[in-house]
């Protein structure tokens, strides 16, 4: 059996953001199998008791004093967008025809 | 002997005396790149005016009495994954191609304050996701020792070109042995630091809670100092340690072993290691026992699931980081004709922009973070990772070191693995623990394979913050392989 189907892998690219096409969608459902079969064997570990990790060091957070400090310009913020206008980044609509 | 082979502090040393300019340094460093980069393909991004500009701004600096470190006017390729704000920085991918960031990382600028002079970007898999750095959109880095074979990645470019002579010093990232492996595999001195001894600050992410930058060196003593210069605290990233840097240049100098206790770590080797891997390092395990060292076996049975966890944190992590190329604020944006919402621009934009190993790594961090699965992946994963530093440090309780082969094999043919992702993965078998778990590890020469000739690395793993015991021991390793061999591991590869 497959730990995961091609319908599977067509929903994780809309999540990811990913316009992928037929022939993707088949290869990626092959190679994600074979993938996941594989990391499925972290299950081995007996591990009920034992706490996550979800980083190497003990840290707890960190924080400053809220002072103004010197950021970047405009223009420098918007130094690398794909497109611009009035000192803003101009984006493709966000919302719906009926919206 | 010609510049280009000199070591970083001979370079540093004839610098500070006046013998020889950083401007006279950084051209022969760049002739030889002009020479060798159409075989190599090491860098992304090269630029002899900002580069020779730099370097003239060194000797001004210390013509005029500026007291700057040991490696002042020395050269460095840095990988491109740093943010350098004088220098397209791209994580090889076209997403980010022609990107120049507004601002340098903080280990760019350490490497500045400390007058290195930055002769260009390292090719790297793309967002460094890869151990062969195949996965560049910018086409592969060749091995120098072998040319058809892969440097090691995902920081390959870096790799090859210390190894080609091109730089005696780069920087590097590991997240699953990024740096080790690479190193191991063209025959030079990589390390990654305790995860935190070194600054994320302006490093593109990948999996945030294991990322470390490192130096590449082809010695020892090199890598120390390049290490020292840009590690330390750092107030603009939240992970980074407060505490002093570990004396790994004064361990480097050291490479005294008598009376340490060193383990092997039982469960790496066997099947699926090359022959001619274990008996180089069957032999340098002999070595330290010659050396002084007290050595035994020690057990770490989860680490074989190391691997697997792994693979379900750093995609997860990575699933998340990546979000960010969204084609709104900068990189690439694709189809927005005027027709089309932002979400599918966004789709499109990323689709074109990322390349396979990126696409299948975000589906599968989005697969282990989704509702229904994260117990039984994401969330196991974890436990796991707390049970593999749980070894760790009942290991480091009966000796000061671990030490292990670098990497199952050597360099593997390019082209070879590409299409196998299990295949590639396991490229990091042994070097994914220490990035689990956070502790320092450091790779070194330690001979040729016998079916190919290709270099072996030994992995010499320190618990956190005992980064100076890496040096320590790779010191030791070096000088004893050095007057054995006649010279540097290095001094036997091909011509190019």
């Amino acid at each position: 059996m497959s730990a995961i189907t091609r319908d599977e892998v067509a929903h994780l690219a809309r999540l990811s953001r990913l316009a992928l096409t037929d022939d993707e969608l088949d290869h990626y459902a092959t190679q994600l199998d074979a993938i996941i079969e594989s990391v499925a064997k972290v299950a081995e570990v007996a591990a009920e008791d034992v706490p996550p990790s979800s980083h190497a060091l003990p840290l707890t957070n960190v924080f400053r004093a809220d002072e103004v400090r010197q950021s970047l310009t405009p223009e420098q913020a918007l130094s690398g967008a794909p497109a611009v206008e009035d000192d803003r980044f101009r984006v493709p609509r966000i919302l719906g025809e009926e919206a | 002997m010609s510049l280009i082979h000199k070591t970083a502090a001979e370079l540093g040393a004839l610098i500070a005396g006046g013998e020889v300019t950083a401007v006279e340094v950084a051209e022969a460093h760049l002739d030889r790149m002009a020479e060798v980069e159409p075989k190599i393909n090491a860098f992304l991004h090269v630029d002899r005016e900002t580069t020779v500009e730099q370097a003239r701004a060194v000797d001004a600096r210390l013509g005029a009495g500026e007291r700057l470190g040991p490696l002042a006017g020395v050269p460095i390729a840095h990988k491109d994954i740093f943010a350098t704000a004088d220098m397209p920085t791209t994580a090889a991918s076209k997403i980010l191609e022609g990107w120049r960031p507004p601002y340098d990382a903080t280990v760019t600028s350490r490497l500045r304050a400390a007058g290195l002079v930055i002769l260009g970007k390292t090719n790297l898999d793309e967002f460094a996701m890869g151990s062969s750095t195949e996965n560049s959109a910018y086409g592969p880095t060749r091995n120098p020792w072998d040319l058809s074979r892969i440097p090691g990645g995902s920081s390959g470019g870096s790799s090859a070109a210390v190894a080609a002579y091109e730089a005696p010093l780069s920087t590097g990232t590991d997240t699953g042995g990024s740096i080790r492996q690479p190193a191991s595999v063209t025959g030079i001195v990589g390390m990654k630091p305790t995860y935190g001894g070194s600054s994320r600050y302006g490093l593109i992410a990948f999996a945030s809670s294991l990322d470390t930058p490192g130096p590449f060196a082809r010695n020892v003593l090199d890598a120390a100092l390049l290490h020292e210069a840009f590690s330390g605290h750092d107030p603009m990233d939240s992970t980074s340690i407060d505490a002093p840097v570990p004396s790994v240049v004064e361990a480097a100098r050291q490479a005294d072993i008598s009376g340490m206790r060193i383990g092997v770590v039982k469960e790496f080797g066997g099947d699926g290691y090359q022959p001619g891997v274990l008996a180089r390092f069957h032999e340098a395990v002999e070595l330290l026992e010659s050396l002084g060292a007290k050595v035994v076996e020690v057990s770490c049975p989860s680490f074989s699931t190391a691997l697997p966890a792994y693979y379900l944190i750093a995609p997860s992590e990575c699933s998340s980081n990546l979000a960010r190329f969204d084609a709104m604020r900068y990189g690439l944006r694709v189809g927005d004709d005027g027709t089309r919402s932002a979400e599918e621009v966004m789709a499109l934009t990323r689709a074109a922009g990322f390349g396979p190993e990126v696409k299948r790594r975000i589906m599968l961090g989005t697969y282990a973070l989704s509702s229904g699965y994260y117990d039984a992946y994401y969330g196991q994963a974890q436990k796991v990772r707390t049970v593999i530093s749980r070894e760790f440090e009942a290991a480091y309780h009966q000796v000061d070191v671990l030490v292990s082969p670098t990497t199952p094999t050597t360099a593997f043919p390019i082209g070879e693995r590409a299409d196998d992702p299990m295949a590639m993965y396991l490229a990091d078998l042994c070097t994914i623990p220490s990035n689990l778990s956070g502790n320092a590890a450091i790779s070194v020469p330690c001979g040729l394979a016998d079916e190919d000739g290709l270099p072996v690395g030994l992995q010499i793993m320190a618990p956190v913050l005992g980064d100076d015991r890496c040096y320590r021991v790779g010191a030791a390793v070096e000088q004893a392989l050095e007057s054995r061999w006649g010279g540097s591991l290095l001094s036997k590869a091909p011509a190019l």
